[in-house]
Order: C-alpha cells, then sequence, then structure tokens
C-alpha cells in the first residue's frame, strides 16, 4: 500500500496538473482567472508562481475562442488542460468543445487527434440559479468521440486527471464546486493513476445496488448507513467515469443484489441514468427483482430558493425512498 | 447584386471597397520555373472543380460540395508565400487549398467520392480535407469555426519555439474564412485572442462578396473598410487583389513576413470572386448574369497566363501541353477516385478515439478495455476512503 497524505479536492486536482507539468512541457493550463488570481474556486492556486504566464494562461471572457484556441493546439500536439470556471459557461463554447474537439480524429481519418481536457465546477454550486446549475453531462453524454470523467473523492480526482491528462482523447472532467473544500486522503506518487472505465465499490451490499457518480455518491453513502439501520443492505457503486462506462460492474452488481437504483444529478430525459437503465434492462432482465429506479434532478430548471434547490437535486431522502421502492419496502 | 453605376450597368464592384493598392509592378518576376508551377497549380485547380461539379451531378459526389472556380489565385498566391511547416486551415471551401498544399488530386477526389484512399479515409467529405504531412488542418465545415483553431495553431508553434525549444517563433498560421465568417462571434473572440497573445496567426478574408446569397453590404458592417474590424482588434491589415496572382504572392510574402518577423497577427481582406454558386445547389439569383460576366472577364487563370506569355515564360505549345497534361491527371484522379475500394463497414467504429481500450464499439455494448469485457472490479484503497 503506497503511502497517502491528506488533501483538499482543490489540492489534489492542483497537484495532478502540476505534476503532469513537470512532467511534461506539452502541458499547459488556461482559462479565466486562472493565473493571477490564483483560480476562481483556488483549484490553480500556485501555479503561476512556479510554471510562470506562459504555461499558466489568463484568458478573457471568451469561452468560445479560448477553447476553439485550445483545440488548434491540441491538434499541433500541445495537451492543453482548460478550465472553464463553470460548466455552465462551457454553453456558448459548444460549436468547438462539441463540434470541433470529439470529431477531429474522425474526420480527419485518424491524422490529427485532440489531447485536451476542459475541466470545471459542474452541477449545482449552492443556490446559483437556473443559469449558473448545469449537470452537462446530461447533454454531454451523448456525444461519441469524448471521455467524461466525474470524481467524488479527492484520491479519485487526483488519479483521474492525471490519466486525463495522459489521455489522447478530449477529455471533459466535472468537478463539483461543493466537493472542491472535502478533505480525503490521497496516494503519494507521480504515478499513481486511475483508470478510465473502472468503477469503484464504495460499500458492499447485498440487497440493492445503487449505482452513482461525483457528488451525489456522498448522498447515497448517507443513504445505505441509514437503510442499513433498517434491515436494507445496499452496495454503493461509484462509475467515477460516464465515458466509458463500466456497466460490467454494474451488471455484476445486480446480479448479486437483483435490484438497481441509480442516481445522477442531470436531468432524466436522455441521460446517463437513463442510459444505464436501458442497458441493465437488457442485460439483466432476468436477474431484476424489480425495474430499476431512477433518481434525477426534478425536471424544471435549477431554483434560487433554499429549499426548492434542495428539493430539486437528489437527496439522501429521495434515494432512501427509491431504495425502499425497489426493495418493495415502500 | 452588383451596384449600378450612373448608367444603369451592373458594375463590376460587388465589394463596395476601397481601393485595392499595386504591388506587383515594382517586384523582381518570379523565376519562369516558379510561374510555369503555379499556372499549372491553378489549371490543375480550375479542371479539378470542373469535374468535381460533373462528379457531384453523376452522383459520385454527396452531401456540399463548395467548388473553388475564381478564386484559384488566392490559394495559390497565398501557399506559395508560405514555408511548407507553416500550418493552414481553412473552412469548407477547401479543394483548392488542399491541392496548392501538396495535397494529391487522387487523394482529394477519392475523399469526395467517399472511399478508402481518400485524404480522411472517405470518413471527411469535400467540406473536411486533412493532411498531416503537408500541415494542412482541416477544411471546417461550421462558419468560422476554424478561425479559434487558427489561433491556437499559431499558439501552438509558438509555444513550440520559444517555451519547449528555448528559441525563437518561427512559423506562421495561415487561416482562410469567408466574408461570412466576419459576422461570427467566433471570429471575433479569435482575433482579440490573437491580438491580445501577439500570435503568428494570418487570418486571410477571401472576400467574395457573397455570404452564400448575402451580399457583403447586407450582413456586415463597415464592408467597404474590412481593416476596420482588425483595427478594433489591434491586428494591422492589407486589401490584396485576389483574382491576380502576383499580386496575392507579392502582398501576402509582405503580410508572412512581417508576422513571421514579429511574431504578430495579422489580417488580410482579399477580394475575389467564386464565379459558381455557394455550393452545388445555388442557383445565384441573387446576383446577375451580367455581373458574373463581368468578372469573368478578369479571370485569374486568363491574367496570369497573359502575364506569363508576355514574360516569355511559356510558350503556347508549352500551354496545350500543360493543360493536356492536367486534364489527364484529373481524369486520372477521377478513375482512381471512382475504383477505389469504399470504406469497409469495420471502419465506422474506427477513428472515434485514439483506442487505448482497445476497439470502440460505441456505448450500447461497451467493450472498452482491451477485450476484457468484465474488468476486475476497483476497489478503494481503504473502505470510505475521503467520504464526507
Amino acid at each position: 500500500m503506497s503511502a497517502t497524505q491528506e488533501l483538499e479536492f482543490r489540492d489534489a486536482i492542483r497537484d495532478a496538473m502540476s505534476e503532469e507539468m513537470r512532467r511534461d512541457k506539452r502541458v499547459m493550463l488556461m482559462g479565466e482567472e486562472v493565473a493571477e488570481y490564483n483560480g476562481a474556486y483556488k483549484v490553480s492556486r500556485g501555479m503561476l508562481d512556479e510554471f510562470g504566464p506562459r504555461r499558466i494562461i489568463d484568458t478573457p471572457i471568451s469561452e468560445s475562442g479560448f477553447a476553439g484556441m485550445a483545440i488548434g493546439a491540441a491538434m499541433l500536439g500541445l495537451r492543453p488542460v482548460v478550465e472553464f470556471m463553470s460548466w455552465s459557461f462551457s454553453l456558448v463554447a459548444a460549436d468547438p468543445i462539441l463540434n470541433n474537439a470529439p470529431k477531429m480524429l474522425f474526420m480527419s481519418g485518424g491524422q490529427f487527434g485532440c489531447p485536451i481536457v476542459f475541466r470545471g465546477n459542474d452541477g449545482a454550486g449552492g443556490q446559483l440559479g437556473s443559469t449558473h446549475s448545469w449537470s452537462v453531462e446530461g447533454l454531454f453524454s451523448n456525444v461519441p468521440g469524448i471521455k467524461i470523467v466525474i470524481p467524488s473523492t479527492p484520491a479519485d480526482a487526483k488519479g483521474l486527471m492525471k490519466t486525463a491528462i495522459r489521455d489522447d482523447d478530449p477529455v471533459f472532467f466535472l468537478e463539483s464546486e461543493r466537493l472542491l473544500g472535502m478533505k480525503g486522503e490521497v496516494p503519494v506518487g507521480e504515478d499513481v493513476l486511475v483508470k478510465f472505465g473502472q468503477a469503484c465499490v464504495r460499500r458492499e451490499g447485498t440487497d440493492c445496488t445503487i449505482a452513482s457518480w461525483g457528488r451525489p455518491v456522498h448522498f447515497c453513502m448517507e443513504a445505505a448507513e441509514a437503510l442499513a439501520k433498517e434491515g436494507i443492505s445496499c452496495e454503493v457503486l461509484d462509475l467515477r467515469t460516464i465515458r466509458p462506462l463500466d456497466i460490467g460492474a454494474i451488471e455484476r452488481s445486480v446480479r448479486k443484489t437483483s435490484n438497481l437504483v441509480i442516481v445522477d444529478q442531470s436531468w432524466s430525459f436522455g441521460s446517463p441514468g437513463s442510459e444505464v437503465a436501458a442497458q441493465i434492462h437488457q442485460r439483466c432482465f432476468d436477474d431484476l427483482d424489480n425495474h430499476v429506479h431512477r433518481v434525477h434532478t426534478e425536471d424544471v430548471p435549477a431554483p434560487y430558493a433554499f429549499n426548492l434547490e434542495q428539493e430539486y437535486l437528489p437527496n439522501t431522502r429521495k434515494i432512501c425512498e427509491a431504495v425502499r421502492s425497489a426493495t418493495y419496502n415502500a | 447584386m452588383a451596384t449600378p453605376t450612373t448608367d444603369g450597368k451592373p458594375s463590376h464592384d460587388v465589394h463596395g471597397g476601397l481601393p485595392i493598392p499595386r504591388r506587383a509592378a515594382n517586384r523582381p518576376v518570379p523565376s519562369a520555373e516558379l510561374l510555369r508551377g503555379w499556372y499549372r497549380e491553378l489549371v490543375l485547380i480550375r479542371e479539378f472543380e470542373i469535374r468535381c461539379m460533373q462528379a457531384y451531378q453523376d452522383k459520385k459526389i454527396g452531401g456540399f460540395c463548395h467548388v473553388y472556380i475564381g478564386q484559384e489565385a488566392v490559394a495559390v498566391g497565398c501557399v506559395a508565400a508560405l514555408k511548407p511547416q507553416d500550418p493552414l486551415v481553412t473552412a469548407y471551401r477547401d479543394h483548392g487549398h488542399a491541392l496548392a498544399r501538396g495535397m494529391t488530386a487522387r487523394a482529394c477526389m477519392a475523399e469526395m467520392f467517399g472511399r478508402v484512399d481518400g485524404c480522411a479515409k472517405g470518413k471527411g467529405g469535400s467540406m473536411h480535407m486533412f493532411d498531416r504531412e503537408h500541415n494542412l488542418f482541416g477544411g471546417h465545415g461550421i462558419v468560422g469555426a476554424q478561425t479559434p483553431l487558427g489561433a491556437g495553431l499559431a499558439f501552438a508553434t509558438k509555444y513550440e519555439d520559444e517555451v519547449i525549444n528555448n528559441g525563437k517563433s518561427s512559423r506562421v498560421t495561415l487561416c482562410f474564412l469567408g466574408d461570412g465568417a466576419l459576422n461570427q462571434g467566433a471570429f471575433h473572440e479569435a482575433l482579440n485572442l490573437a491580438g491580445l497573445m501577439n500570435l503568428p496567426v494570418i487570418f486571410v478574408v477571401e472576400n467574395n462578396g457573397y455570404s452564400m446569397g448575402t451580399s457583403i453590404h447586407r450582413g456586415t458592417t463597415q464592408s467597404h473598410d474590412l481593416s476596420s474590424k482588425a483595427l478594433g482588434y489591434g491586428i494591422d491589415s492589407a486589401v490584396i487583389d485576389g483574382m491576380n496572382l502576383l499580386e496575392v504572392y507579392h502582398g501576402m510574402k509582405d503580410v508572412v513576413e512581417k508576422c513571421r518577423r514579429e511574431s504578430r497577427p495579422a489580417f488580410v481582406d482579399m477580394r475575389c470572386y467564386r464565379y459558381k454558386g455557394h455550393s452545388m445547389s445555388d442557383p445565384r439569383k441573387y446576383r446577375t448574369r451580367d455581373e458574373e460576366e463581368l468578372w469573368e472577364q478578369g479571370d485569374p487563370i486568363g491574367i496570369f497566363e497573359k502575364f506569363i506569355l508576355d514574360q516569355g515564360a511559356i510558350t503556347h505549345d508549352q500551354i496545350k501541353a500543360l493543360q493536356k497534361e492536367v486534364k489527364a491527371e484529373v481524369r486520372d484522379a477521377v478513375d482512381f477516385a471512382d475504383n477505389s475500394p469504399v470504406p469497409p463497414m469495420s471502419d465506422l467504429y474506427h477513428d472515434v478515439y485514439r483506442e487505448p481500450w482497445g476497439r470502440y464499439t460505441g456505448t450500447s455494448e461497451p467493450r472498452m478495455y482491451g477485450g476484457a469485457v468484465n474488468p476486475p472490479t476497483f476497489r478503494a484503497t481503504r473502505e470510505g476512503d475521503g467520504l464526507i
């Protein structure tokens, strides 16, 4: 077992980027406020001091421009990391990030890849209102050619970020503002990577599988704890990446528990959650004791009011209700 | 529409632009060999595009097809002013740029036929000509989308030269766009970034007067003086006669040298005219036949042909022989494309990812683990590691 150190989630991401920048001069970071301001959310704290303004680059508020610029740089062989202060702002860069980056390799017949990482806050940040609370995985998981990473712990954030930077394909790395201050033990070592496409069992159980990714994993753990007191044993799976999707891990768990609840903080219609449900219904039709249950963000724009936002998001209560329903304990 | 003159006849002036400076007259004439080479490229692009139109009508080429006839001098002159290692990126009217950059007529035609020997194995099509060997970073289909890419290519060459290799910025990027792209947000963001970051990129606006069916003065402010677009971003500009190859060459030579020397962006209003429609389905009802004929009288191939004949760089017999040779080359490209196999179905799932997990087969049946359909379950180093 390798040594670990306690790190905040944001510093785990920073350490991953810094280590990769020391390792490879082709890696650079650009985005709004990443340099002199030390990051709007302090993720890139100290990086300007170490790497200087040629490699830590402040951009104007110009998402379409700098996202496209970074893609051009990646085509030529650099490995840019691009910070979106919020993934909500990536929508004005939809053409470069969805129409250029994921298609370059394909439409050039394999000649030009796009080794780039787009990263930033995804999901509700805390009363940010309708336009700043996007969970873009619902939209973007529809697009082939990108990889989507949604870590839930500091250790995963670091290991997955390092994998993302070394990856030759465009990676969308979705952080949660609400997790950035979370502390956790992170393995020490420049080559401790977490592979894409490998789900992690966060808690073992026998009655119901709860599959999730990103921040809601923690709600799932709370729910599992509460349900254990009611005699319902839950297995919590953290998928960690949506593309590639470790459907095999969910399938194996469902064969054991015969029940599945998916917790997904994007809207339900045409979402990663609905895709997982469809695939599990297909693969585990005879193993399931009930249809797959899903807990999503409510199908409305994000509200501002605190109480409404709490009810809008997946939460522990809703997960408990879904598990009770799935296991006929409602 | 062409601007009516006082006598009611259509004018040559579709751009409504300020006068174009002339540069070539005072410059040394390039070698006869170079001139003949350029002439051959002009003729090749023209012949290639004529054959494309035929093949499109024969339904050998599908989708959208935007031909370059009338604008040949722009691609040939611009590429001649570059070094081979200078990146080039363009929009969807890209066959001419690809051929001028050195792509073979065979690879270009086979791509349009959707065949496996195409430059992108038949997966790109007419609008997406890519050629790594010749530093052609694509034709791009969304109007203006290539302008941030051009800034990024320039960012990367400068970064490679200066940050990675501790040297001096040595390459310039040529980014072509149409006049329609002037009104896209991406263009303005790219110019701002290029100006701000001192990127060695040249934005060449192939100003043919029309964005699809909308003449430039109907869609673009300050259309008489496009340099005002660049001025706002602190970028120097030039106006060049895109119908005259020598003007293009000498004008671009100046711009390229300055851009390379100063490592600063540049903007070029390249005045030209496309003889055919926006795409193959365009009946060109937004302009008059008279206007087209006026421009055809100033055909870039005719102008250059006269020049090199006057210079004694070529003879009438040599022109005939050269035209025959080019016709044969393009005919061969069509035959080659026609006989090239269609891509195998297995290619459908290739080049979606670089494939580090083995062959990608889509999300519905994910097998991205190097053949291991059921990968081992990863466990956290400690149960509940780092959980709230």
